[in-house]
Protein backbone atom coordinates (compact mmCIF):
# COMPACT_ATOMS: atom_id res chain seq x y z
CA UNK A 1 0.00 0.00 0.00
CA UNK A 2 2.65 2.40 1.15
CA UNK A 3 5.23 1.88 -2.03
CA UNK A 4 2.13 2.44 -4.14
CA UNK A 5 1.82 5.69 -2.30
CA UNK A 6 4.38 6.95 -2.29
CA UNK A 7 5.38 7.78 -5.79
CA UNK A 8 1.83 9.95 -6.37
CA UNK A 9 2.55 12.00 -3.44
CA UNK A 10 6.29 12.99 -4.45
CA UNK A 11 4.62 13.30 -8.17
CA UNK A 12 2.25 15.90 -6.06
CA UNK A 13 5.39 17.42 -4.14
CA UNK A 14 7.65 17.82 -7.09
CA UNK A 15 4.78 19.27 -8.72
CA UNK A 16 4.03 21.91 -6.20
CA UNK A 17 7.20 23.06 -6.72
CA UNK A 18 7.16 23.31 -10.33
CA UNK A 19 3.89 24.50 -11.13
CA UNK A 20 5.43 28.24 -10.92
CA UNK A 21 7.77 27.82 -13.25
CA UNK A 22 5.77 25.78 -16.28
CA UNK A 23 4.13 29.29 -17.38
CA UNK A 24 8.17 30.89 -17.59
CA UNK A 25 9.62 27.41 -19.22
CA UNK A 26 6.75 27.47 -21.63
CA UNK A 27 7.18 30.99 -22.85
CA UNK A 28 11.13 29.80 -22.78
CA UNK A 29 10.25 27.14 -25.31
CA UNK A 30 8.35 29.27 -27.29
CA UNK A 31 11.26 31.53 -27.42
CA UNK A 32 13.67 29.04 -28.39
CA UNK A 33 11.19 27.60 -31.31
CA UNK A 34 10.56 31.40 -32.49
CA UNK A 35 14.39 31.51 -33.10
CA UNK A 36 15.24 28.04 -33.96
CA UNK A 37 12.45 27.73 -36.38
CA UNK A 38 12.63 31.26 -37.35
CA UNK A 39 9.27 32.25 -37.17
CA UNK A 40 10.26 35.83 -35.98
CA UNK A 41 12.92 38.26 -37.93
CA UNK A 42 15.78 37.53 -35.51
CA UNK A 43 16.85 41.62 -35.76
CA UNK A 44 13.69 42.36 -33.63
CA UNK A 45 13.64 39.02 -31.58
CA UNK A 46 17.25 37.52 -30.46
CA UNK A 47 17.69 34.01 -29.71
CA UNK A 48 18.22 32.69 -26.33
CA UNK A 49 21.82 31.97 -27.64
CA UNK A 50 22.44 35.40 -28.52
CA UNK A 51 21.21 37.21 -25.51
CA UNK A 52 23.38 34.69 -23.86
CA UNK A 53 26.60 35.44 -25.44
CA UNK A 54 25.69 39.08 -25.10
CA UNK A 55 25.64 38.47 -21.48
CA UNK A 56 29.15 37.12 -21.55
CA UNK A 57 30.84 39.81 -23.39
CA UNK A 58 29.11 42.16 -21.24
CA UNK A 59 30.17 40.42 -18.02
CA UNK A 60 33.73 40.01 -19.29
CA UNK A 61 34.51 43.18 -21.04
CA UNK A 62 32.08 45.18 -21.26
CA UNK A 63 30.56 47.63 -18.38
CA UNK A 64 27.03 46.21 -17.04
CA UNK A 65 28.65 44.76 -13.94
CA UNK A 66 29.12 48.18 -13.44
CA UNK A 67 25.99 49.61 -14.74
CA UNK A 68 23.80 47.34 -12.22
CA UNK A 69 25.75 48.02 -9.36
CA UNK A 70 25.06 51.97 -10.17
CA UNK A 71 21.35 51.18 -10.49
CA UNK A 72 21.30 49.39 -7.34
CA UNK A 73 23.27 52.13 -6.24
CA UNK A 74 20.98 54.56 -6.91
CA UNK A 75 18.01 52.77 -5.54
CA UNK A 76 18.99 51.84 -2.19
CA UNK A 77 20.31 55.26 -1.74
CA UNK A 78 16.84 56.80 -2.88
CA UNK A 79 14.73 54.04 -1.21
CA UNK A 80 16.70 54.08 2.36
CA UNK A 81 16.38 58.18 2.53
CA UNK A 82 12.42 57.58 1.10
CA UNK A 83 11.91 54.89 3.40
CA UNK A 84 13.06 56.97 6.61
CA UNK A 85 11.76 60.17 5.79
CA UNK A 86 8.32 57.93 5.14
CA UNK A 87 9.02 56.20 8.22
CA UNK A 88 9.28 59.34 10.69
CA UNK A 89 6.83 61.21 9.29
CA UNK A 90 4.13 58.40 9.42
CA UNK A 91 5.08 57.79 12.95
CA UNK A 92 4.69 61.82 13.93
CA UNK A 93 1.41 61.76 11.50
CA UNK A 94 -0.18 58.57 13.87
CA UNK A 95 1.38 59.94 17.29
CA UNK A 96 -0.14 63.51 16.92
CA UNK A 97 -3.59 64.43 16.52
CA UNK A 98 -2.00 67.84 15.63
CA UNK A 99 0.24 66.94 13.17
CA UNK A 100 -2.34 64.41 12.08
CA UNK A 101 -4.95 67.59 11.30
CA UNK A 102 -2.23 69.54 9.48
CA UNK A 103 -0.27 67.49 7.24
CA UNK A 104 -2.74 64.94 6.65
CA UNK A 105 -4.75 66.23 4.28
CA UNK A 106 -1.75 67.57 1.90
CA UNK A 107 -0.19 64.48 2.35
CA UNK A 108 -3.48 62.57 0.86
CA UNK A 109 -3.63 65.30 -1.84
CA UNK A 110 -0.31 65.01 -3.14
CA UNK A 111 -0.41 60.91 -3.08
CA UNK A 112 -2.89 61.57 -5.87
CA UNK A 113 0.06 62.98 -7.78
CA UNK A 114 0.90 60.53 -10.36
CA UNK A 115 4.35 58.90 -9.63
CA UNK A 116 5.85 60.39 -12.86
CA UNK A 117 4.58 64.03 -12.85
CA UNK A 118 7.26 64.48 -10.37
CA UNK A 119 10.47 63.86 -12.75
CA UNK A 120 10.12 67.27 -14.45
CA UNK A 121 10.00 69.22 -11.63
CA UNK A 122 12.96 67.61 -9.97
CA UNK A 123 14.63 67.39 -12.76
CA UNK A 124 15.28 71.33 -12.28
CA UNK A 125 15.43 71.18 -8.84
CA UNK A 126 18.16 68.52 -8.42
CA UNK A 127 19.44 68.38 -12.62
CA UNK A 128 19.18 65.42 -14.51
CA UNK A 129 21.97 63.75 -12.73
CA UNK A 130 22.90 61.64 -10.06
CA UNK A 131 20.69 63.66 -6.99
CA UNK A 132 17.68 64.10 -9.48
CA UNK A 133 17.29 60.57 -9.81
CA UNK A 134 17.92 59.68 -5.99
CA UNK A 135 15.26 62.54 -5.11
CA UNK A 136 13.02 60.92 -7.43
CA UNK A 137 13.89 57.54 -6.13
CA UNK A 138 13.15 58.21 -2.58
CA UNK A 139 9.48 60.41 -3.36
CA UNK A 140 8.52 57.07 -4.96
CA UNK A 141 10.30 55.26 -1.84
CA UNK A 142 8.83 57.90 0.55
CA UNK A 143 4.28 57.30 -0.31
CA UNK A 144 3.68 54.50 0.39
CA UNK A 145 5.54 54.21 3.38
CA UNK A 146 4.10 57.07 5.33
CA UNK A 147 0.70 56.38 4.39
CA UNK A 148 1.26 52.79 5.77
CA UNK A 149 2.79 53.65 8.69
CA UNK A 150 0.62 56.54 9.57
CA UNK A 151 -2.68 54.54 9.14
CA UNK A 152 -0.93 51.13 10.88
CA UNK A 153 -0.21 53.80 13.99
CA UNK A 154 -3.81 55.05 13.55
CA UNK A 155 -5.38 52.08 13.17
CA UNK A 156 -4.08 50.61 16.58
CA UNK A 157 -6.88 48.85 18.33
CA UNK A 158 -8.59 50.95 20.84
CA UNK A 159 -8.73 48.32 23.60
CA UNK A 160 -4.74 48.18 23.48
CA UNK A 161 -4.75 52.48 24.03
CA UNK A 162 -7.00 51.31 27.10
CA UNK A 163 -4.61 49.10 28.70
CA UNK A 164 -1.34 51.52 27.86
CA UNK A 165 -3.53 53.88 30.25
CA UNK A 166 -4.77 51.11 32.53
CA UNK A 167 -0.94 50.55 32.94
CA UNK A 168 0.11 54.41 33.10
CA UNK A 169 2.37 53.61 30.78
CA UNK A 170 4.76 56.77 29.37
CA UNK A 171 4.63 58.00 25.92
CA UNK A 172 7.61 56.15 24.86
CA UNK A 173 6.84 53.22 26.51
CA UNK A 174 3.58 53.29 23.89
CA UNK A 175 5.41 53.67 21.20
CA UNK A 176 8.16 50.64 21.79
CA UNK A 177 5.77 48.24 23.60
CA UNK A 178 2.11 48.95 21.78
CA UNK A 179 2.35 51.50 18.69
CA UNK A 180 5.48 50.29 17.24
CA UNK A 181 4.71 46.43 17.28
CA UNK A 182 0.99 47.03 16.65
CA UNK A 183 1.85 48.94 13.32
CA UNK A 184 4.38 46.82 12.53
CA UNK A 185 2.86 44.90 9.54
CA UNK A 186 1.26 47.47 7.97
CA UNK A 187 4.83 49.63 8.16
CA UNK A 188 6.41 46.48 6.47
CA UNK A 189 3.44 46.68 3.94
CA UNK A 190 4.10 50.13 2.80
CA UNK A 191 8.16 49.25 2.96
CA UNK A 192 7.37 46.26 0.83
CA UNK A 193 5.45 48.77 -1.49
CA UNK A 194 7.87 51.14 -1.48
CA UNK A 195 10.74 49.02 -2.44
CA UNK A 196 9.05 47.71 -5.63
CA UNK A 197 7.93 51.51 -6.28
CA UNK A 198 11.90 52.39 -5.84
CA UNK A 199 12.50 49.89 -7.71
CA UNK A 200 10.45 51.18 -10.76
CA UNK A 201 11.47 54.87 -10.23
CA UNK A 202 15.03 53.80 -10.37
CA UNK A 203 14.34 52.51 -14.03
CA UNK A 204 12.65 55.10 -14.55
CA UNK A 205 14.50 57.36 -13.78
CA UNK A 206 17.39 56.93 -16.21
CA UNK A 207 15.34 56.21 -18.70
CA UNK A 208 13.87 59.64 -18.67
CA UNK A 209 16.46 61.58 -17.25
CA UNK A 210 20.34 62.25 -17.89
CA UNK A 211 22.28 59.56 -19.79
CA UNK A 212 24.36 58.02 -16.59
CA UNK A 213 25.44 54.78 -15.85
CA UNK A 214 22.79 52.55 -14.98
CA UNK A 215 20.56 49.57 -16.30
CA UNK A 216 18.07 52.21 -17.62
CA UNK A 217 20.73 54.09 -19.84
CA UNK A 218 21.51 50.56 -21.50
CA UNK A 219 18.19 49.83 -22.09
CA UNK A 220 17.61 53.15 -23.92
CA UNK A 221 21.35 52.44 -25.82
CA UNK A 222 19.96 48.93 -26.92
CA UNK A 223 17.21 50.45 -28.06
CA UNK A 224 18.60 53.29 -30.41
CA UNK A 225 21.40 51.34 -31.61
CA UNK A 226 18.97 48.53 -32.40
CA UNK A 227 20.78 46.01 -30.07
CA UNK A 228 17.70 43.76 -29.42
CA UNK A 229 20.16 41.04 -27.43
CA UNK A 230 21.14 43.79 -25.34
CA UNK A 231 17.40 45.14 -24.23
CA UNK A 232 16.35 41.49 -23.43
CA UNK A 233 19.55 41.13 -21.38
CA UNK A 234 18.58 44.10 -19.56
CA UNK A 235 14.80 43.19 -19.13
CA UNK A 236 15.61 39.96 -18.06
CA UNK A 237 18.31 41.47 -15.16
CA UNK A 238 15.67 43.75 -14.30
CA UNK A 239 13.43 41.19 -13.92
CA UNK A 240 15.74 39.22 -11.81
CA UNK A 241 16.46 41.92 -9.71
CA UNK A 242 12.90 42.59 -8.80
CA UNK A 243 12.03 39.38 -8.16
CA UNK A 244 14.55 38.90 -5.78
CA UNK A 245 13.54 42.53 -3.94
CA UNK A 246 10.28 41.05 -3.65
CA UNK A 247 11.24 37.51 -1.99
CA UNK A 248 13.41 38.67 0.09
CA UNK A 249 11.38 41.40 1.28
CA UNK A 250 8.59 39.05 1.98
CA UNK A 251 10.71 36.09 3.62
CA UNK A 252 12.04 39.24 5.76
CA UNK A 253 8.82 40.17 6.59
CA UNK A 254 7.48 36.50 7.76
CA UNK A 255 10.44 35.66 9.71
CA UNK A 256 10.51 38.96 11.78
CA UNK A 257 6.08 38.72 12.34
CA UNK A 258 6.67 35.20 12.58
CA UNK A 259 5.63 34.77 16.43
CA UNK A 260 2.52 36.56 16.20
CA UNK A 261 1.25 33.27 14.14
CA UNK A 262 0.56 30.10 15.64
CA UNK B 1 1.90 59.68 57.75
CA UNK B 2 3.42 56.13 59.48
CA UNK B 3 5.39 58.38 61.74
CA UNK B 4 1.94 60.25 62.90
CA UNK B 5 0.15 57.28 63.56
CA UNK B 6 1.74 54.51 65.24
CA UNK B 7 0.14 51.99 63.35
CA UNK B 8 -0.36 52.29 59.75
CA UNK B 9 -3.01 49.89 59.64
CA UNK B 10 -5.34 51.76 61.96
CA UNK B 11 -5.45 54.17 59.32
CA UNK B 12 -5.84 51.54 56.87
CA UNK B 13 -8.89 50.31 58.50
CA UNK B 14 -10.70 52.95 59.24
CA UNK B 15 -11.21 53.85 55.47
CA UNK B 16 -13.11 52.08 53.19
CA UNK B 17 -10.87 50.50 50.22
CA UNK B 18 -14.14 52.02 48.03
CA UNK B 19 -16.47 55.00 48.43
CA UNK B 20 -19.07 55.76 45.83
CA UNK B 21 -21.99 58.38 46.62
CA UNK B 22 -24.59 59.61 44.40
CA UNK B 23 -22.88 58.82 41.02
CA UNK B 24 -24.73 59.81 38.03
CA UNK B 25 -22.96 59.45 34.62
CA UNK B 26 -24.30 60.01 31.29
CA UNK B 27 -22.99 59.64 27.10
CA UNK B 28 -24.23 62.09 24.54
CA UNK B 29 -25.15 59.87 22.10
CA UNK B 30 -26.11 61.43 18.97
CA UNK B 31 -27.06 64.58 20.67
CA UNK B 32 -28.99 63.16 22.83
CA UNK B 33 -28.40 62.49 26.66
CA UNK B 34 -28.43 58.78 27.89
CA UNK B 35 -28.68 58.18 31.25
CA UNK B 36 -26.41 55.03 32.14
CA UNK B 37 -25.64 55.06 35.74
CA UNK B 38 -27.68 56.95 38.03
CA UNK B 39 -27.14 57.02 42.02
CA UNK B 40 -25.10 54.76 42.69
CA UNK B 41 -23.91 54.20 46.00
CA UNK B 42 -21.62 51.93 47.36
CA UNK B 43 -18.91 51.16 50.22
CA UNK B 44 -16.78 48.41 49.67
CA UNK B 45 -14.31 47.35 52.44
CA UNK B 46 -10.45 46.35 52.46
CA UNK B 47 -10.18 42.53 51.36
CA UNK B 48 -13.97 42.04 50.60
CA UNK B 49 -15.15 40.49 47.19
CA UNK B 50 -17.79 42.11 45.63
CA UNK B 51 -19.62 40.86 42.68
CA UNK B 52 -22.20 43.17 40.45
CA UNK B 53 -24.72 41.18 38.34
CA UNK B 54 -26.97 42.91 36.10
CA UNK B 55 -28.44 42.52 32.67
CA UNK B 56 -26.13 44.16 30.15
CA UNK B 57 -26.55 48.06 29.60
CA UNK B 58 -26.75 48.49 33.07
CA UNK B 59 -23.43 50.31 33.16
CA UNK B 60 -21.53 47.65 34.87
CA UNK B 61 -18.43 48.58 32.92
CA UNK B 62 -18.85 52.08 33.00
CA UNK B 63 -19.03 51.83 36.70
CA UNK B 64 -15.72 50.18 36.18
CA UNK B 65 -14.16 52.74 33.90
CA UNK B 66 -14.82 55.38 35.99
CA UNK B 67 -13.13 53.62 39.11
CA UNK B 68 -10.19 53.43 37.05
CA UNK B 69 -10.28 56.45 36.39
CA UNK B 70 -10.23 56.15 32.10
CA UNK B 71 -13.33 58.37 32.68
CA UNK B 72 -13.31 61.62 34.51
CA UNK B 73 -16.79 63.45 33.53
CA UNK B 74 -19.13 62.06 35.91
CA UNK B 75 -21.09 63.51 38.85
CA UNK B 76 -20.96 62.41 42.50
CA UNK B 77 -18.00 60.89 44.16
CA UNK B 78 -15.65 58.12 43.77
CA UNK B 79 -13.11 57.64 46.90
CA UNK B 80 -10.35 55.19 46.63
CA UNK B 81 -9.10 54.30 49.95
CA UNK B 82 -10.34 57.78 51.09
CA UNK B 83 -8.66 59.52 47.62
CA UNK B 84 -10.81 60.78 44.82
CA UNK B 85 -10.25 59.42 41.87
CA UNK B 86 -8.59 61.74 38.70
CA UNK B 87 -6.42 59.49 36.97
CA UNK B 88 -5.82 55.71 36.32
CA UNK B 89 -3.46 54.45 38.95
CA UNK B 90 -1.16 50.49 39.58
CA UNK B 91 -3.03 50.64 43.08
CA UNK B 92 -6.15 49.90 40.51
CA UNK B 93 -5.87 46.78 38.21
CA UNK B 94 -8.24 45.50 36.05
CA UNK B 95 -8.90 42.04 33.85
CA UNK B 96 -10.56 42.47 30.81
CA UNK B 97 -13.46 40.18 29.30
CA UNK B 98 -10.64 39.56 26.59
CA UNK B 99 -7.34 38.73 27.60
CA UNK B 100 -6.17 42.14 25.83
CA UNK B 101 -2.03 40.50 25.77
CA UNK B 102 0.07 42.24 23.42
CA UNK B 103 0.66 39.52 20.91
CA UNK B 104 4.06 40.11 19.98
CA UNK B 105 5.25 39.56 23.88
CA UNK B 106 5.82 36.29 25.61
CA UNK B 107 4.11 35.55 28.25
CA UNK B 108 6.86 36.96 30.75
CA UNK B 109 6.95 40.09 28.88
CA UNK B 110 3.44 41.15 29.00
CA UNK B 111 3.56 40.30 32.74
CA UNK B 112 6.21 42.65 33.30
CA UNK B 113 5.38 45.15 30.98
CA UNK B 114 2.69 46.25 33.70
CA UNK B 115 5.78 46.76 36.03
CA UNK B 116 7.14 49.45 33.56
CA UNK B 117 6.09 52.17 35.96
CA UNK B 118 6.94 50.15 39.23
CA UNK B 119 9.93 51.39 41.50
CA UNK B 120 11.63 48.20 42.12
CA UNK B 121 14.41 46.65 41.13
CA UNK B 122 15.12 44.91 37.97
CA UNK B 123 16.16 41.48 39.69
CA UNK B 124 12.80 42.01 42.21
CA UNK B 125 10.80 42.52 39.07
CA UNK B 126 12.51 39.34 37.36
CA UNK B 127 11.20 37.75 40.85
CA UNK B 128 8.23 39.18 41.09
CA UNK B 129 6.78 38.04 37.46
CA UNK B 130 8.11 34.30 38.20
CA UNK B 131 5.86 34.36 41.14
CA UNK B 132 2.81 35.77 39.82
CA UNK B 133 3.48 33.38 36.46
CA UNK B 134 3.51 30.31 39.40
CA UNK B 135 0.38 32.11 40.99
CA UNK B 136 -1.91 31.45 37.92
CA UNK B 137 -0.08 28.25 37.38
CA UNK B 138 1.72 29.20 33.43
CA UNK B 139 5.61 29.12 34.90
CA UNK B 140 6.35 26.86 31.99
CA UNK B 141 4.81 28.80 29.61
CA UNK B 142 6.77 32.23 30.80
CA UNK B 143 8.43 32.05 27.27
CA UNK B 144 4.81 31.02 24.73
CA UNK B 145 3.51 33.96 22.95
CA UNK B 146 -0.12 34.19 23.31
CA UNK B 147 -1.15 33.31 19.86
CA UNK B 148 0.10 29.64 21.43
CA UNK B 149 -2.17 29.56 24.49
CA UNK B 150 -6.06 28.54 25.13
CA UNK B 151 -8.43 31.03 26.02
CA UNK B 152 -8.11 29.97 29.66
CA UNK B 153 -4.13 30.04 29.91
CA UNK B 154 -4.52 33.82 28.29
CA UNK B 155 -6.96 34.99 31.02
CA UNK B 156 -4.73 33.55 33.17
CA UNK B 157 -1.84 35.80 32.18
CA UNK B 158 -4.00 38.56 32.28
CA UNK B 159 -4.63 38.01 35.93
CA UNK B 160 -1.55 37.70 37.17
CA UNK B 161 -0.40 41.13 35.33
CA UNK B 162 -3.09 42.67 36.89
CA UNK B 163 -1.91 41.30 40.19
CA UNK B 164 1.99 41.78 39.25
CA UNK B 165 1.92 45.41 40.93
CA UNK B 166 0.03 43.89 43.97
CA UNK B 167 -3.25 46.34 43.47
CA UNK B 168 -4.53 47.45 46.58
CA UNK B 169 -8.10 46.89 44.34
CA UNK B 170 -8.41 44.11 41.57
CA UNK B 171 -11.62 45.15 39.24
CA UNK B 172 -12.94 42.08 36.95
CA UNK B 173 -15.04 42.83 33.97
CA UNK B 174 -16.85 39.77 32.81
CA UNK B 175 -13.02 38.08 32.97
CA UNK B 176 -14.35 34.73 32.46
CA UNK B 177 -17.50 35.31 30.02
CA UNK B 178 -15.32 34.53 26.96
CA UNK B 179 -14.41 31.27 28.01
CA UNK B 180 -15.98 27.42 27.82
CA UNK B 181 -18.27 26.31 30.74
CA UNK B 182 -15.65 23.80 31.88
CA UNK B 183 -12.50 26.36 32.06
CA UNK B 184 -14.60 28.44 33.54
CA UNK B 185 -15.81 26.82 36.50
CA UNK B 186 -12.02 25.66 36.95
CA UNK B 187 -10.92 29.58 37.08
CA UNK B 188 -13.77 30.79 39.09
CA UNK B 189 -11.96 28.48 42.24
CA UNK B 190 -8.70 30.00 41.04
CA UNK B 191 -9.45 33.25 41.04
CA UNK B 192 -11.63 32.80 44.68
CA UNK B 193 -7.89 31.32 45.83
CA UNK B 194 -5.73 33.61 44.24
CA UNK B 195 -7.48 36.92 45.22
CA UNK B 196 -8.00 35.49 49.15
CA UNK B 197 -4.35 34.97 48.94
CA UNK B 198 -3.34 38.11 47.29
CA UNK B 199 -5.50 39.89 50.29
CA UNK B 200 -6.64 41.94 47.45
CA UNK B 201 -10.40 43.93 47.60
CA UNK B 202 -11.91 42.98 43.99
CA UNK B 203 -15.03 43.97 42.60
CA UNK B 204 -16.52 41.65 39.68
CA UNK B 205 -18.88 42.42 37.07
CA UNK B 206 -20.71 38.98 35.69
CA UNK B 207 -23.46 38.56 33.75
CA UNK B 208 -23.21 34.99 35.40
CA UNK B 209 -25.36 34.89 38.79
CA UNK B 210 -23.88 31.44 40.10
CA UNK B 211 -20.16 33.12 39.60
CA UNK B 212 -21.60 35.97 41.45
CA UNK B 213 -22.80 34.00 44.31
CA UNK B 214 -19.86 31.89 44.07
CA UNK B 215 -16.86 34.63 44.69
CA UNK B 216 -18.26 37.05 45.94
CA UNK B 217 -18.77 38.14 49.97
CA UNK B 218 -21.88 40.64 48.82
CA UNK B 219 -23.52 40.43 45.76
CA UNK B 220 -24.59 43.92 43.81
CA UNK B 221 -27.75 43.92 41.79
CA UNK B 222 -28.06 45.99 39.34
CA UNK B 223 -31.19 46.94 36.77
CA UNK B 224 -30.52 49.17 33.62
CA UNK B 225 -32.05 52.21 32.39
CA UNK B 226 -30.43 53.64 33.76
CA UNK B 227 -28.14 51.22 35.67
CA UNK B 228 -28.77 52.13 39.64
CA UNK B 229 -28.58 49.54 42.26
CA UNK B 230 -31.84 47.60 42.96
CA UNK B 231 -29.93 45.98 46.17
CA UNK B 232 -27.26 44.75 48.06
CA UNK B 233 -27.16 41.52 49.28
CA UNK B 234 -24.79 39.34 51.77
CA UNK B 235 -23.43 35.69 50.52
CA UNK B 236 -23.65 33.61 53.27
CA UNK B 237 -20.34 31.57 54.19
CA UNK B 238 -22.38 28.12 52.97
CA UNK B 239 -23.23 29.71 50.05
CA UNK B 240 -19.66 30.84 48.90
CA UNK B 241 -18.78 27.56 50.14
CA UNK B 242 -20.73 24.93 48.19
CA UNK B 243 -23.07 25.44 45.25
CA UNK B 244 -24.92 22.99 46.02
CA UNK B 245 -25.96 23.77 49.16
CA UNK B 246 -29.79 25.64 50.21
CA UNK B 247 -28.22 28.63 50.95
CA UNK B 248 -26.22 28.76 47.68
CA UNK B 249 -29.61 27.81 45.68
CA UNK B 250 -31.91 30.20 47.13
CA UNK B 251 -29.83 33.26 46.94
CA UNK B 252 -29.37 32.58 43.33
CA UNK B 253 -33.21 32.37 43.13
CA UNK B 254 -33.41 35.25 44.66
CA UNK B 255 -30.96 37.03 42.57
CA UNK B 256 -32.22 35.61 39.52
CA UNK B 257 -35.90 36.65 40.25
CA UNK B 258 -34.51 40.55 40.74
CA UNK B 259 -32.82 40.42 37.51
CA UNK B 260 -35.92 39.78 36.00
CA UNK B 261 -38.09 42.04 37.81
CA UNK B 262 -35.57 44.31 36.06
CA UNK B 263 -35.81 43.34 32.64
CA UNK B 264 -39.46 43.50 33.23
CA UNK B 265 -39.09 46.93 33.97
CA UNK B 266 -36.82 48.35 31.39
CA UNK B 267 -39.04 46.76 28.47
CA UNK B 268 -42.03 48.84 30.06
CA UNK B 269 -39.26 51.65 29.37
CA UNK B 270 -38.30 51.02 26.06
CA UNK B 271 -42.05 51.03 24.93
CA UNK B 272 -42.78 54.12 26.44
CA UNK B 273 -40.21 55.69 25.16
CA UNK B 274 -40.80 54.37 21.95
Amino acid sequence: MEADASPPHLLRGAARHWRPFVAFGVIFLLWLAAAQFAWVDPRFLPSPAAVAARAKTEFTTGTLAFDISESLRRNITGFAIGALAGLLLGLVLGFSRTAERIVGPTLLAFRQIALFAWVPLLSVWFGGADAGKIAFIAVAGFQPVVINTWQGVKGLSPAYRELSEVLIFSRLDFARLVALPGALPSIFTGLHAGLIYAWLATLGSELFLNVTPGIGGRLNEGSQLFEMDLLFLGIIILAVIGLFYNSSAHSLETWLLRRRKR
Amino acid sequence: MNQIYPSPTFQVESIPALEIHHLDKSFTVAGRELKVLAGVDLSVKIGEFVTIVGASGCGKSTLLRLILGLDLDYSGDILVDGEHVRRPGLDRSIVFQDHRLLPWLTVEGNVAAALRRSSLSRAAKKETVREHLELVGLTSFSKAYPAHLSGGMAQRVAIARALVNRPRFLLLDEPLGALDALTRLKLQDELKRIVQREGTTALLVTHDVDEAVHLGHRIVVMQPHPGRIATILSIPEQARQDRSSHEFIRLRDKVLGLLAVGAGACQTKERTVA
